[in-house]
């Protein structure tokens, strides 16, 4: 009985340390993968309010009209709910949206890219993204079914960057050494890092279809490594007083997490007043903040914005 | 002998190191997501419910300090606003109770009392701190009338010249003044009127649902007031929104259109998402037979008025979401002036108009 008992301790702490080396391994082969580049945690901001009035009318207008937006929307069938709610709400703003599921559905247009892997329907959705619109778009944001986007505030975010550049925007984590843009809370590419993405993307020794010794690594962590490779960093988008603009979590969850961690200043602490994203919505969500961000309102606050966003014909939610 | 006790052995050490590694491996598979919470939705029954029996709302400790007008729009101008909060005065007085100072009104005093030109707690007990009136009834839901009654005597009594306009809300309900001023601002405080989200049958001109809160013009205050002296309306039953609407209807006081230009509702029952879903509120609920005016188009106005059954987060989202979250540049479609609708309308229409033909033009 004695040596029974003993022989399972013995197993079940061979068996747990068995695992946390195997997945200390999967996480370290990161690190030894991408060379080390000591730069610092990246931050980027929005443009200050006063820099854009500086602007004159004509180049306000002209600015409104050349930052076009295109959105990659990775779904599957069992998204189905949160895909429509993104259809009928958010998405609409954007200068073309496009769903890019795992497989056909009949109910709704998609790209189907054929598989279930999160990271193959990454770099498929944005080789097809690539050959297809390069030279309509500058800009490529790319969501999960539960984000819920403000694609206005995401261009006046992006008013003055040159999409030229390596942009690698959006809630940014580290993981060891690595930086990359969470993918819960939405990620940008200008047209120059996407056209470098999907020359890496070809490169099975940087980039690989399956990242990771043993475990999957997460497909925003594989973007971040292969993009790195190409010399794009992350970088993490805040508004002028420095809070996140790209958000991973829920008005309503950021909410509370401020009323315990500083109810004081829970207004200061919660969230951006010109934030992009949120997310793990809730279809039903969707709506809510469709009416929330696109209607109601105050009577008599007036703003003098720079740019000019019209409602999207033929919708009636915004 | 032997041989099977190191077999039995073995298979044991072989069963813990399995459940070794499956529990390290879901320890590692917890601790690296994230969970995503669901919210309970609460369905009232009762369409004179007021509070029911408090429902384990998220109890949130700590005090809330939601300053909404400091510091965060440098460049808003709310000269409009201001204007009216000059020109409109409004006093709230919220409906609470001992047992909720802390719960609730504190998260509303947090966030839109602060916008009442002047606000009020009405509780059974007085507390000289938070600070609530005691209007020394008792608690319960068969006290509301009571202390309804009691309320607008006391507005009466010592605030009548402060404000011209007194509106009554739950210490769930969430008001957005500004709306509300511009609502009223089309009205004269000396006409017999008062508004709310109207309801039917039971009184002819209906009456005002008590949870979303409504608003008494100075008239109409001094004889509801006038009528209790002289028991032209006396304290016929505990149903208060029923019964105040009974009295209004006795004193002549006119239940008011409170629906903005386009037909839309601007005083709310529930909480946004209750009204925004369709098919939310089951078509058997008894909400859809008390509208007093039939569905507009869709269901609520940009310039609501009120919510109710909001509790405390909800409190804190729907400030961030009408007085800080905004899409910058954006034109919104529905535009409340009506001397500049047209005029709106037709420039909104051209921009659209140009934008389809450019949609056109580079589609061929």
């Amino acid at each position: 009985m004695i040596s029974e008992s003993s022989s399972f301790i013995k197993g079940v702490v061979l068996g747990g340390a068995f695992c946390m080396l195997v997945t200390l391994l999967g996480h370290i082969k990161v690190g030894h993968g991408t060379k080390a580049h000591h730069h610092e945690h990246h931050h980027i901001q929005a443009p200050n309010k006063e820099d854009v009035l500086n602007l004159s009318e004509g180049e306000r207008v002209e600015l409104s009209k050349n930052i076009h937006v295109y959105c990659i929307i990775l779904v599957k069938p069992k998204d189905l709910g949160h895909w429509a709610a993104a259809r009928e709400t958010w998405s609409k703003h954007c200068d073309k949206a496009e769903f890019y599921s795992s497989e056909k559905v009949k109910v709704f247009d998609s790209v189907a890219v054929n598989t279930n892997d999160m990271w193959a329907m990454m770099r498929k959705a944005y080789k097809i993204t690539y050959e297809r619109y390069k030279d309509e778009f500058s800009w490529f944001f790319l969501a999960y079914p539960t984000t819920f986007a403000i694609i206005e505030n995401l261009k006046y975010f992006l008013l003055k960057k040159d999409p030229s550049q390596p942009f690698y925007i959006g809630h940014t984590v580290k993981s060891g050494d690595l930086e990359y843009v969470d993918g819960e809370g939405g990620i940008v590419l200008s047209i120059e890092s996407l056209r470098r993405l999907s020359r890496v993307l070809e490169d099975p020794d940087k980039c690989p279809e399956q990242g990771g010794m043993i475990w999957k690594l997460a497909e925003d962590k594989q973007l971040a490594i292969c993009l790195k490779y190409t010399g794009v960093f992350a970088e993490n988008a805040e508004d002028s007083e420095g809070k996140d603009v790209f958000n991973t979590k829920s008005v309503g969850a950021l909410i509370k997490e401020a009323m315990s961690t500083h109810p004081q200043q829970v207004v200061d602490g919660c969230c951006s007043d010109m934030a992009i994203t949120f997310s793990g919505l809730a279809p039903n969500h969707m709506h809510v903040m469709m009416y929330g961000v696109y209607r109601l309102r105050p009577y008599g606050h007036s703003y003098s914005d720079a740019l000019v966003f019209l409602p999207p014909p033929g919708s009636d939610n915004d | 002998m032997a041989s099977s006790k190191s077999l039995v052995n073995f298979l044991t050490f072989t069963f813990g190191s399995a459940i070794g590694f499956f529990v390290c491996y879901l320890l590692f598979n917890i601790i690296l997501e994230e969970q995503v919470q669901i919210q309970p939705h609460v369905l009232h029954n009762d369409p004179h419910g007021q509070h029911s029996a408090d429902t384990d709302n998220n109890q949130l400790q700590g005090q809330m300090d939601f300053n909404a007008d400091v510091g965060q729009h440098k460049d808003e101008d709310k000269n409009i606003a201001e204007g009216l909060y000059h020109k409109v005065k409004i006093l709230c007085w919220v409906m609470t109770g001992p047992q909720n100072l802390e719960k609730k009104a504190k998260h509303v005093k947090a966030t839109w009392a602060q916008r009442c030109n002047k606000v009020l707690f009405m509780s059974s007990e007085e507390n000289k701190d938070f600070p609530a009136v005691g209007l020394e009834t008792k608690e319960g839901r068969d006290q509301l009338y009571w202390k309804t009654i009691k309320a607008f005597q006391y507005v009466y009594d010592h605030y009548f010249d402060d404000a011209d306009w007194f509106m009554k809300a739950d210490d769930d309900t969430y008001v957005i003044l500004d709306n509300l001023r511009w609502l009223l601002s089309k009205y004269s405080p000396e006409q017999p009127i008062y508004f709310g989200r109207r309801f039917k049958p039971y009184v002819k001109q209906g009456y005002m649902s008590g949870g979303a809160g409504y608003v008494l013009s100075k008239e109409a205050l001094k004889r509801f007031v006038a009528a209790f002296k002289t028991n032209k309306c006396t304290h016929s039953s505990s149903v208060e929104d029923l019964a105040l609407g009974k009295c209004m209807e006795i004193i002549n006081v006119e239940a008011g259109d409170s629906r903005d230009t386009s037909g839309r509702e601007t005083f709310h029952p529930f909480v946004p998402e209750h009204h925004l879903i369709r098919g939310y509120l089951p078509k058997t609920f008894w909400y859809w037979n008390y509208n007093y005016y039939p569905a507009g188009p869709g269901c609520c106005s940009d310039l609501a008025v009120s919510f109710h059954y909001v509790d405390s987060v909800t409190m804190y989202h729907l400030e961030y979401l009408i007085y800080h979250l905004r899409p910058y540049g954006y034109l919104y479609r529905y535009n409340p002036d009506s001397s500049k609708n047209s005029e709106e309308q037709s420039k909104n229409e051209a921009l659209e108009n140009n934008q389809k033909l450019k949609q056109k033009t580079s589609e061929s």
